[in-house]
């Protein structure tokens, strides 16, 4: 019998632009629609490019474009709140020690309990840092901390903190024993049936009513410890599906080559785990970074608060939208990074699976 | 010396009794081929024997250690006792070496560099050097079976339990997993075999035991097992796979 040789596919031409746009009815009203738009658009381009003011002073920004001159001039009270601006120079190096930590922990290849030591360590650092009072740096009241440098430590301590809580839940949830179980489940159905802004306000107004007045528990850490949970709560759920998702198989190999419960948990389960709930996880993670900006309702300094606090200046005319413009764009940068990095690293597990 | 020892063993899984009063004995170097229709709890009985199961009464006992609740025994048993499942359950997120060398890592402390070498050359046993950059997901069934036959032998037992090692397997691949097994028994190695391939049970297998309900029903020397079955229930089923 004689083979059939392999024959390349038919080509498929690209359909013409015109086609994509006007082929069928539907295809037609998005682009008349769009186009619409566009033109809708263009009043709002012209405030914020062509009749803008890029320099000068408040004077200047009477006209009706809008007023970047005045972000210029306040950028360091939105991005560092009312931090003394002779010291200023240590929040800059934690916000640099922060992006540093966050592109040496990248790569998958680098996670391990020498990374979580070396973040325990680099937290410590930031936090000295920024409330001083050793090593001749003056003291800095938390109080006076804001602006981006407490909006990052606010999204990495709390998700950095509510990880592991959420796996111990995640965890415990799952676990045979009942009062593990009971508890778990209480903490992750009670934290996620509480308003965060609920939550913020018990820890920063009702918690020093409650505790003996002798405890003072400064007013961020108590905002840290609430923004924690309500993390752990959020992440552990998250990380139950990936748990369920993962076979029975896999603990029992472990169990039969005689893998310790807590070491098949770090080094089997939870990678596999993680690797399953990537997109959710991402999720969780942006919406926590937006969580924090509801801190400013208890009276702490984030980068929103202080824009707020910049925009009310009366010797400039009110630029509250330039400001928040500009704090949205800080946080998008942000939110589209970790997106970004979510779906490189989807692109990593892919890889291993399929030949 | 006898390898594992089970007597009086029953167990439940709610009100199904799933193993009933069952009675085994292997010795040091033995094959022992496990066969009988789905539900007559020989995949059980395999896994009571490193108490991936838990048994209600009756005594197992592995290299003179009792499995019971005590940790201390569990690990000592599960320090002898290499396991190949059905579903091969390698673990997906790491290399084929990893595969291999991580447990020797987590369980016996070995030093990463001699565990990824003890890894390589089982390897090379199983005739699969050269994929053990590859991730699981990347083999063919029948190459992941044999990299889990390796990551099994990494450990060193001194006695092997097969579930149905190659009933997931396509066609045309079992054939490599069971050379790989019988290279194994040729070099002396103390093994439970549950599967249906009678080739292999009548090339390797010191005795056969058939099980039904929950009950060894027949346990025989192969020659015996398939010419002269005394069971008519044994009869009936060698009658179903011997088409």
């Amino acid at each position: 019998m004689d083979y059939i040789a392999a024959r390349p596919a038919p080509a498929k031409s690209p359909a013409p632009i015109l086609r994509i746009l006007f082929g069928d009815a539907v295809a037609a009203l998005i682009t008349v629609g769009v186009i619409g738009l566009i033109v809708l658009m263009l009043p709002v381009l012209e405030w914020a490019v062509f009749d803008a003011v890029w320099h000068g002073d408040a004077a200047a920004c009477r006209a009706g474009g809008a007023c970047w001159a005045y972000i210029h001039d306040k950028a360091r009270l939105i991005l560092f709140g009312i931090y003394p601006p002779d010291q200023q120079w240590r929040p800059v190096i934690v916000i640099g020690l922060i992006l540093a930590m966050v592109m040496a922990s990248l790569s998958p290849r680098f996670w391990n309990a020498r990374l979580a030591l070396l973040w325990g360590g680099a937290i410590l650092v930031m936090l000295v840092l920024m409330k001083g009072g050793v090593f001749g740096m003056a003291d800095v009241p938390t109080a006076k901390w804001g602006g981006l440098p407490v909006t990052l430590l606010l999204a990495v301590l709390s998700l950095g903190m509510g990880f592991p809580l959420a796996v111990l839940l995640a965890l415990g949830r799952q676990s045979k024993l009942p009062v593990v179980k009971a508890v778990s489940v209480c903490v992750i159905e009670l934290v996620r049936g509480l308003p965060l802004i609920g939550l913020l306000f018990v820890a920063a107004i009702l918690l020093p009513l409650l505790l003996p007045s002798d405890w003072t528990i400064d007013k961020l850490g108590r905002t840290v410890a609430a923004l924690t949970v309500f993390a752990a709560a959020y992440l552990a759920e998250v990380l139950r599906g990936g748990l369920q998702g993962l076979g029975k198989g896999q603990a029992e190999a472990a169990q039969a080559l005689g893998i310790s419960y807590w070491k098949m948990i770090w080094h089997i389960v939870l990678p596999q785990a993680i690797q399953k709930v990537i997109p959710p996880l991402t999720n969780t993670a942006i919406v926590m970074v937006k969580n924090t900006s509801l801190v400013m309702i208890v009276g702490v300094f984030d980068m929103l608060g202080a824009g707020r606090a910049a925009a009310g200046d009366p010797a400039w005319p009110a630029p509250f939208t330039e400001t928040y413009l500009f704090v949205a764009a800080v946080y998008f940068a942000i939110c589209f990074g970790i997106s970004i990095y979510a779906r490189w690293l989807e692109r990593g597990v892919k890889r291993k699976s399929h030949a | 010396m006898t390898a594992i020892t089970v007597t009086d063993l029953n167990k439940w899984y709610g009100t199904y009794h799933a193993l009933r009063d069952v009675n085994l004995t292997v010795a040091e170097g033995e094959r022992i081929v496990i066969c009988g229709p789905s539900g007559s709890g020989k995949s059980t009985l395999i896994r009571c024997m490193n108490r991936l199961e838990e048994h209600q009464s009756g005594i197992i006992s592995v290299g003179g250690v009792e499995l019971n609740d005590d940790v201390k025994n569990l690990d000592a048993v599960r320090r002898e006792v290499g396991m190949v499942f059905q579903s091969f359950n390698l673990f997906p997120h790491l290399t084929v070496l990893e595969n291999c060398a991580l447990p020797q890592i987590l369980a016996r402390k070995t030093p990463r560099a001699q565990a990824e070498e003890q890894a390589r050359a089982l390897l090379e046993r199983v005739r699969i050097p050269e994929q053990a950059k590859k991730y699981p997901g990347q083999l063919s069934g029948g190459q992941q079976q044999r990299v889990a036959i390796a990551r099994a032998l990494c450990m060193k037992p001194r006695i092997m339990l097969f579930d149905e090692p190659t009933s997931a397997l396509d066609p045309e691949m079992i054939g490599e997993v069971l050379d790989t097994m019988i290279h194994l028994a040729e070099e002396g190695m103390t093994m439970v075999v549950v599967t249906h391939e009678m080739g292999f049970a009548r090339r390797v297998a010191d005795r056969v035991i058939f099980m039904a309900e929950g009950q060894i029903v027949e346990e025989a020397p192969p020659e015996t097992f398939f010419t002269a079955p005394a069971n008519s229930r044994t009869q009936e089923f060698l009658r179903q796979i011997v088409h």
